[in-house]
């Protein structure tokens, strides 16, 4: 088994995040925030990209409404719980 | 000698071919009544999209326009181009045979994705099927002066051509240079404007991309907006200088006064105010106007969350107190956004406001932002007496371009 395969969805989310806003993997917790890591619009629209590269999954975003939209993007707490959801309603 | 500086550039001519109508006077009515030319995109692929609403030209047969021999040759943002080029010189009564005006007359056009269908194509040709040949004219189609070349050589056009591309802003910026070869005596008459189609799979797949499209309807200032909506089309302008179109007996349409460009050096595609607030005062200072000259403003206005905010705030700091008086929408909640030809179709909003009194609305707005608290001209067109009009671009790229128009 591959690495990744064993690494969780919250590895492999913040990753992503440290990979995006040049920060160490210790800086991220699930209690950080976009704006706390630096990561602003047009950053977190890679992000997406990332995740759903990443996950294999197609996720509901929009730029224009980001804050409101289905995807929870408030904490990275909320984004590793909205990306398992995504891969578990895939699995269904 | 002539004194350059005297020399004034008017319109004389226009034409136009895009989703709200396939002539200017078409799509000025589709305005005037508020009417969408936004609804289900149709083409190859368009099940694999996401994004599957557009401002698509309709009902339209090239076999009607053109022949055989052209349409091997003409990618569709040439032939868009090319009807609306052919409508607004027969409008204008000029006619290309003498030798000297033509010499004295070009064609400068905006566009940002040129021959894109045309790629898009014939990738697939080479990549999907395997195919190992393509065809001989692939490159003089999509090139993105082959649409400027083509309206040259079908009416004998010698003077300055040549293609501007500024993403969003192409069509300003083409038009402000066909402004200023006019104005500094270079030339004597320019047709300009802009053409755009990137409505196909490839063009509409990369902007899913950004994130940045609406999959439900363009919304400019409505707080409910999320995301802007692409439109293909034409519109084609004659720009003409003022002695010239006199001594003719021209019918001219409005005077070009003001043109000015900025760049916000900041962000690729992020707006930044401080560029558009600079590109508007500069078009009114080029103009020697006063901001509280101007009665309507054709907005950028492309539906995003970040430009309607960013071109609002822009407005109140260029207009003051007058920015509640004067008017502002944006019709690409009717033809959407036409990318590198949005500009051009945009005009002749303004063209509209300034000859007929006749404002065009935005449409589908449904609910009022406070970032966006300006007269948006919300749904029903108005009547009302224009005599300057402002029209913005605002390009990703930071790349700005504002022109201004007076009544005649």
């Amino acid at each position: 088994m591959s690495d990744t395969a064993t690494l969780t969805v919250s590895d492999r989310l913040m990753d992503i995040l440290a990979e995006q806003a040049i920060v160490d993997r210790s800086e991220i917790s699930p209690s950080s925030t976009l704006e706390d890591l630096g990561i602003d619009s047009v950053a977190l629209v890679e992000v997406i990209f990332s995740i759903e590269e990443t996950f294999d999954i197609a996720v509901p975003f929009n730029a224009n409404e980001a804050e409101s939209g289905e995807f929870d993007i408030s904490s990275v707490g909320g984004m590793i719980k909205a990306v398992e959801d995504l891969i578990s309603s895939r699995n269904d | 000698m002539t004194d350059l500086s005297a020399r004034r550039v008017v319109i004389t001519g226009q034409g136009a071919f895009n989703a709200l109508g396939k002539t200017a006077a078409e799509t000025c009515d589709a305005m005037k009544n508020g009417r969408s030319g936004i609804g289900p995109l149709d083409f190859p692929g368009v099940e694999r999209l996401s994004i599957r609403i557009g401002g698509q030209v309709t009902g339209y047969d090239p076999a009607e326009f053109f022949s055989r021999q052209q349409l091997t040759l003409f990618d569709p943002f040439t032939q868009f181009a090319m009807i609306a080029a052919g409508e607004a010189i027969t409008q204008s009564g000029l006619e290309f045979e003498d030798a000297e005006l033509s010499e004295r007359s070009g064609v400068i056009l905006g566009t940002s994705g040129g021959g894109l269908q045309t790629q898009d194509e014939n990738y697939r040709l080479v990549y999907e099927e395997g195919k190992n040949r393509v065809h001989p004219f692939v490159v003089p189609r999509l090139m993105n002066n082959s649409a400027a070349s083509h309206v040259s050589m079908a009416h004998n056009l010698q003077g300055p051509t040549f293609t501007v591309a500024s993403a969003c802003s192409s069509s300003n910026h083409a038009m402000g240079q066909a402004f200023a070869l006019i104005k500094s005596g270079q030339a004597d008459v320019i047709v300009t404007g802009g053409s755009e189609s990137m409505l196909c799979f490839g063009g509409i797949k990369a902007w899913e991309g950004l994130r940045v499209m609406s999959k439900d309807g363009c919304r400019p200032f409505s707080a409910n907006r999320n995301g802007m909506v692409q439109g293909e089309g034409a519109a084609v302008f004659i720009f003409e200088d003022y002695e010239h179109a006199r001594a003719r007996g021209a019918n001219i349409l409005a005077e070009v006064t003001g043109f000015a460009m900025s760049s916000d050096a900041s962000d690729i595609v992020t707006p930044n105010i401080r560029g558009a607030i600079r590109a508007m005062r500069g078009a009114l200072r080029s103009a020697g106007l006063n901001p509280e000259s101007v009665g309507y403003i054709n907005a950028h206005g492309t539906g995003t969350a970040a430009n309607d905010r960013t071109e609002c705030a822009a407005v109140r700091e260029v207009f003051g107190v007058h920015a509640d008086n004067l008017m502002i929408s944006s019709t690409k909640s009717m033809h959407g956004h036409l990318i590198g030809g949005t500009g051009a179709v945009e005009l002749l909003a303004c063209v509209m406001a300034l000859r007929e009194g006749v404002v065009a609305p935005t449409i589908n707005h449904e609910e009022f932002d406070p970032e966006c608290d300006l007269d948006v001209v919300p749904n029903e067109a108005r009547e009302a007496r224009v005599t300057a009009a402002m029209s913005n671009a605002f390009a990703f790229g930071g790349l700005n371009a504002v022109l201004l128009l007076t009544a005649v």
